[in-house]
């Protein structure tokens, strides 16, 4: 049985299209991302398929329980982690913690397993209301909550927004120990570059998805050849390789530009012909990233 | 079944470590009940009054001490002429200047007509009028002392009796008002900002994809604000028969029967509000302007509903407010039992079955 069955689910608020005929599966044990950036439409997906929304069209089902009808079913046994921080501000780390353990019918001790590694690492703040917390922490015992009643399929929304990097590479090895453990996850972010540590993505953007596969599935996939070029004057470089007539893409990665060229391979010396008065510059074949995979979706769905 | 409780334990946190919340539901019974008691009343007691004796006598001395005696009144000045009137009315806060002529112990035995001026200040009237009530009473008062025991023949003897309020006390009116303002608030719009609430910070959502029913998250939510409330109900009954000698002659377990039935309807309309609006601010809002008002307007609390016009007084049933206050005056003052008020009981079990069917049918189990 596939724990998450999505078939051609589409949700409209008043005009906007939030979710236009999306449809993918998730295997059990699986660590699923869910790829976009805001507005994307992940966190309506997310609702939906926790029983909170519905669907204008298609059918969802978790744990093979239709999302509408058997949503009293779905609500006993999945862990929903909302993108927002919504657990009791003016209650302790520990209060929280043992209040979703009661309402979900069992007690923090008989799950303690699952969430102690991640627990010992609030523990020291246990007596703190969880709103004096900081983002990494709140986040951690968000997690710690829709886990203490050991769901079989989680659903972290955007788990590591707003958290340092720090934490971010904390909570992401969290989520593979309890993958370990047999719970299959359905995860969002709007950082491409916590995607490869994913075992499947699904590339969102505007409602639609663009591409699923394994992160290295959809590398690979990206054939054109790619350049990341740099010069001291960054500025000036970019509006340089925008005006260039050969550039068929051009994005900013960090202190580089990754640019693809229309005529490909062949014009890579061409480039460094025309951009050769720029000081300190430096034209490089470089690998593709996730991000620049959707990039590039994103530019052949606006067409 | 731990989670019931558990519920409920979570939502006694909220209330005990919220200071606004624990000021609003125990501060404010008690500032209002002192406040209406003591300061915001419209019985008189010692009004200035100026004093222009011409005659300066036995007699007018006497009538003169028996109004400053009065306690309600209070003797500021003694002018010197008639043209100071007007300057002690500008300058002063005197109330009323009472007036005596020349020769009025004389007049009063000989011309058996002694005249006497009471003027007021008319600005508002109606603290004018009570004013000279009391002012002609006690000059009536004096005449009779004085003529003695002779009768006239022929009169009209009155003989008025304040039926449930003999002593005529404004706390008998405001004591059921201020329980009902009271209870309303606390019933009604805390409830529906709590719930609000976690609608608005997103700990709806964790709850509704629990295994909790939505009835079990709302009665849950409900329950520490019935037992606060009675407890509120509690207070302002003490204090008002304790401070205030407001008396009970009807049945107490019935009254408190009453107060519960009372929270009950509040509460069931903070749940309404409370599943028609998504945030806090809006929940006060309506709670505000939808409840408190008409609590203080249009229940006979501050107005007789009496007289307003009719569409008013139509108007006035929607609201329970109105129906409570008849049952307290009723059972606190007249002593009536459940047969003298079903009707308005019928009606607040009525109002509290319908608040509850239109919830049920407003609420989302999901977020939209």
């Amino acid at each position: 049985m596939q724990p998450i069955v999505i078939n051609s689910i589409c949700k409209q608020f008043g005009k906007l299209s939030a979710l236009n005929n999306v449809s993918f599966t998730v295997e059990e044990g699986e660590l699923f991302g869910l790829i976009g950036p805001d507005g994307a439409g992940k966190s309506t997906l997310f609702r939906i398929l926790t029983t909170l929304l519905l669907a204008d069209k298609g059918s969802a089902s978790v744990m093979g329980l239709d999302v509408v009808k058997d949503y009293k079913r779905i609500r006993r046994s999945v862990g929903y982690m909302p993108g927002r921080f919504s657990l009791y501000q003016d209650l302790s780390v520990e209060e929280n913690l043992a209040f979703f353990a009661t309402i979900f019918n069992t007690t923090v001790a008989a799950n303690y397993d699952l969430v102690r590694d991640i627990y010992v690492q609030i523990e020291p703040f246990k007596k703190r209301p969880a709103g004096k917390l900081s983002g990494g922490m709140k986040q951690k015992l968000a997690l710690c909550c829709a886990l203490i009643h050991k769901p079989s399929v989680l659903f972290p929304d955007e788990p590591t927004t707003g958290v340092d990097p720090v934490s971010r590479k904390e909570f992401w090895e969290m989520l593979q120990r309890l993958k370990q453990k047999g719970i299959t996850i359905l995860v969002s972010t709007p950082y491409m570059d916590e995607a490869v540590l994913c075992d499947r993505i699904a590339l969102i953007q505007k409602g639609a998805l663009m591409d699923i596969d394994t992160p290295q599935g959809i590398i690979q996939r990206f054939r054109q050849p790619l350049w990341a070029v740099s010069a001291d004057r960054r500025y000036e470089l970019m509006e340089d390789v925008n005006k260039y007539p050969d550039t068929a893409s051009s994005y900013a990665f960090g202190e580089h530009l990754h640019v693809t060229l229309k005529s490909g391979e062949a014009g890579e010396a061409a480039l460094k012909q025309h951009l050769s008065r720029h000081r300190g510059l430096s034209v490089e074949r470089t690998q593709a990233g996730i991000e620049d995979c959707f990039m590039f979706l994103m530019q052949e769905q606006n067409q | 079944m731990r989670q019931f409780p558990a519920f409920v334990k979570k939502e006694f946190y909220h209330i005990f470590r919220d200071r606004r919340t624990l000021l609003i539901l125990f501060g404010m019974p008690v500032v209002q009940i002192i406040l209406f008691g003591y300061a915001i009343t419209n019985e008189i007691r010692h009004a200035e009054i100026a004093v222009l004796d011409q005659a300066n006598d036995y007699y007018s001395n006497r009538l003169v001490n028996k109004i400053g005696a009065s306690g309600y009144f209070k003797i500021t000045r003694a002018l010197r002429n008639e043209r100071e009137i007007e300057e002690a009315f500008r300058n002063g806060s005197i109330k009323v200047a009472l007036v005596l002529p020349k020769n009025f112990g004389y007049d009063f035995y000989h011309g058996r007509k002694a005249p006497v001026q009471l003027l007021t200040d008319a600005s508002d009237p109606n603290s004018a009028s009570t004013l000279l009530n009391y002012a002609t009473a006690i000059i009536n008062n004096y005449q009779q002392e004085m003529m003695g025991d002779q009768q006239l023949p022929l009169t009209i003897d009155v003989q008025p009796r304040m039926l449930y309020n003999p002593a005529l006390k404004g706390v008998f009116m405001f004591v059921p008002g201020v329980m009902t303002l009271i209870l309303m608030l606390v019933s009604a719009m805390m409830t529906s900002i709590t719930i609000t609430r976690e609608k608005e910070t997103g700990t709806m959502e964790i709850l509704l994809v629990s295994p909790l029913s939505p009835g079990k998250i709302i009665v849950g939510k409900v329950v520490p604000y019935i037992l606060l409330s009675f407890i509120n109900a509690l207070i302002i009954l003490g204090l008002g028969v304790f401070l205030f000698g407001m008396p009970v002659k009807g049945s107490l377990l019935l009254l408190l029967m009453e107060c519960g039935l009372f929270v009950l309807t509040a509460l069931t309309l903070g749940i309404l509000i409370s599943t028609i609006t998504a945030s806090q601010q809006a929940a006060m809002m309506i709670s505000m302007v939808g409840l408190l008002m008409p609590t203080m307007l249009l229940s006979g609390f501050v107005f007789p509903l009496e007289s307003m016009p009719l569409p008013l007084r139509i108007l006035a049933n929607v609201f329970p407010a109105k129906w409570f206050i008849i049952i307290l005056k009723d059972v606190m003052l007249k002593g009536s039992g459940l047969p003298g008020i079903w009707q308005p009981t019928a009606v607040l079990c009525g109002m509290t079955i319908l608040f509850i069917a239109l919830s049920v049918r407003n609420f989302k189990t999901r977020l939209a």
